[in-house]
């Protein structure tokens, strides 16, 4: 199924641009290339608006880019699919529906039978430990456990690619870092390929296999950097902090570049 | 003791002191045109199935009024959900019809008479169905073309505004979201787009099925209305009889009410979600 020495997602070239309000053309993403390989865990880090949701949106198929290529297995990706699943920072569940119902909306689409949805969605719901939640509503569960449904939800459609934008931004500190083990063991158990933004250096390190550093004023890659730390990733690792401090300094740089401080 | 007393007494309290000024207003006047007592107005009002001014009885004109509001409303629903949901949806028809209501909705439904008069005379849904006689007819020429234009007029906007709005602001996220998950077109806009904004919707239709029944008494004064609570009303201050006209003006009052306590109660069931889900 995998070709092209083992990539899955190939990005190209990629350019967007798109017009502000006041007239101006704004080059949120230039000369993008970025080949991800199956099973792989990339994060995207950079200040905000460097236009790493903008490329996740591209991958997944929501939005168009202005030139260059994304691909998946080699094929353009011009529209969602199921092979392609995305977890939002916003609550992104339907309101008006239980847990298990959200769970089981993917296969859902697919038309496949109530039966055989219900049990699909159930195995999912286990799989982020939130069976006994099956009959709630969406806002009977706390912001973790929400997002947690978004992710059996995202992979009850069993796609090769998870992309996750900001998945854990709204979470207080201490369920992100459990979420963050929890995607990680699931990562690791179900062999996926995930493409992660976030803000967050310190949980970038945490997760990525390697991490790919945005500029904020070019909307280019600066560099991708390998995390070859073993895992489980202990914070405590000298490791750890210095490789925070390296991509926060280039950080820093940017964002000074940007005029925002 | 305590739930009595704020679901019961203090609700009550206010109608209750506006039937005690009233009776001791309507001893002071001492005069039933200006103000009849209250005992005579309710004398009617339990009463409901005694002729009055031959006429017919106070019951059986609220039904022919109903039936007029029902008719112009579901029209105003039927035409102003589904062109809703398509401005709503497609930006681009959005900004190719908004100026346009928009020119005709500050146009108040009465002011359209004379124009639906000269467009429709007395023709009735039974003119319509090309019916003269018989039972059906009866029923039919009940329903003046005209006067459930009028009502239409004031039905339309209040779903139309609601609908347009509760369309447009459903949240990007779940219609992404739905998309990356595989949802075509119909399935997004049956499982995620119309349930988002449903509840705005039904909203948008109470609202404009209590501007549709304030449009009867207007609908009702036009020419070729001979029966119905608002022609009653009309008919009655022209012989005098004020405590009919109260008696109507109540029966307005408490059947636009109950509809609307039905709605809200219909909404707070099926829409509880969206209140606890802010």
């Amino acid at each position: 199924m995998v070709m092209n020495n083992g990539s899955i997602l190939e990005i190209t070239d990629l350019t967007k641009n798109y017009c502000a309000e006041n007239g101006a053309i704004v080059h949120a993403l230039q000369g993008i290339d970025l080949d991800i390989a199956a099973n792989d865990f990339v994060c995207i880090v950079g200040p905000s608006g460097c236009g790493k949701s903008t490329l996740l949106r591209i991958m997944a198929g929501l939005e168009k880019q202005t030139g260059g290529v994304a691909s998946y297995l080699g094929k353009p990706i011009d529209r969602p699919t199921p092979q392609i699943g995305m977890v939002f920072q916003e609550y992104s569940l339907l309101p008006w529906r239980t847990v298990i119902d959200n769970v089981g909306l993917g296969p859902e689409f697919a038309n496949m039978p109530k039966q055989q949805r219900l049990l699909l969605a159930t195995e999912y719901l286990q799989l982020v430990g939130l069976e006994r939640f099956a009959q709630a509503y969406p806002h009977e569960l706390s912001g973790g456990m929400r997002q947690r449904v978004a992710i059996a939800r995202a992979l009850a459609n069993d796609p090769d690619v998870l992309l996750m934008d900001e998945p854990f931004g709204a979470l207080d500190a201490h369920t992100r870092i459990l979420l963050q083990k929890e995607l990680l063991s699931i990562w690791e158990r179900h062999r996926k390929t995930i493409v992660f933004v976030t803000h967050s250096v310190d949980e970038a390190i945490f997760l990525a296999d390697r991490i790919c550093v945005m500029s904020g004023t070019s909307g280019r890659i600066m560099e991708m950097i390998d995390v070859t730390m073993p895992r489980p990733r202990e914070r405590s690792n000298p490791l750890y902090g210095q490789l925070a401090e390296r991509i926060l300094r280039m950080l820093e740089g940017e964002v000074a570049k940007m005029g925002i401080l | 003791m305590k739930k009595l007393f704020l679901r019961v007494l203090l609700p009550a309290f206010a109608p209750l002191l506006l039937l005690a000024v009233w009776q001791v207003a309507a001893v002071r006047v001492d005069n039933r045109i200006i103000l009849p007592p209250m005992m005579d107005v309710l004398h009617l009002i339990i009463h409901p199935t005694e002729d009055l001014l031959s006429m017919g009885s106070l019951l059986s004109n609220l039904a022919i009024s109903l039936a007029r509001v029902m008719a112009g409303y579901l029209l105003a629903v039927v035409l102003a959900v589904s062109i809703g949901i398509t401005m709503g949806y497609y930006r681009p028809l959005f900004r190719t019809f908004s100026l346009f209501f928009a020119l005709f909705r500050p146009v108040p439904p009465l002011a359209w008479v004379p124009l639906v008069l000269a467009w429709f005379g007395v023709a009735s849904f039974a003119t319509l169905a090309g019916l003269e006689y018989g039972r059906w007819y009866m029923y039919l020429n009940n329903l003046k073309i005209s006067m459930v234009f009028i009502i239409f007029i004031g039905g339309f906007y209040p779903v139309l505004t609601s609908t347009i709005q509760g369309v447009q602001s459903v949240r990007t996220t779940l219609l992404d979201s739905a998309r990356v998950l595989g949802a075509g077109e119909m399935a997004i806009f049956t499982k995620v787009l119309l349930p988002a904004a449903l509840p705005t919707i039904v909203t948008g239709m109470r609202i404009g099925l209590g501007v549709a029944w304030m449009c009867l008494v207007s609908a009702e004064m036009l020419p070729g209305s001979l029966s119905g609570i608002g022609y009653l009303i009309t008919h009655a201050f022209t012989v005098a009889r004020t405590d009919v006209v109260i008696a109507g003006m109540i029966s307005i009052g408490v059947v636009g009410a109950s509809i609307d306590f039905i709605f809200r109660l219909f909404e707070e069931r099926t829409f509880s979600w969206q209140r606890r889900s802010r």
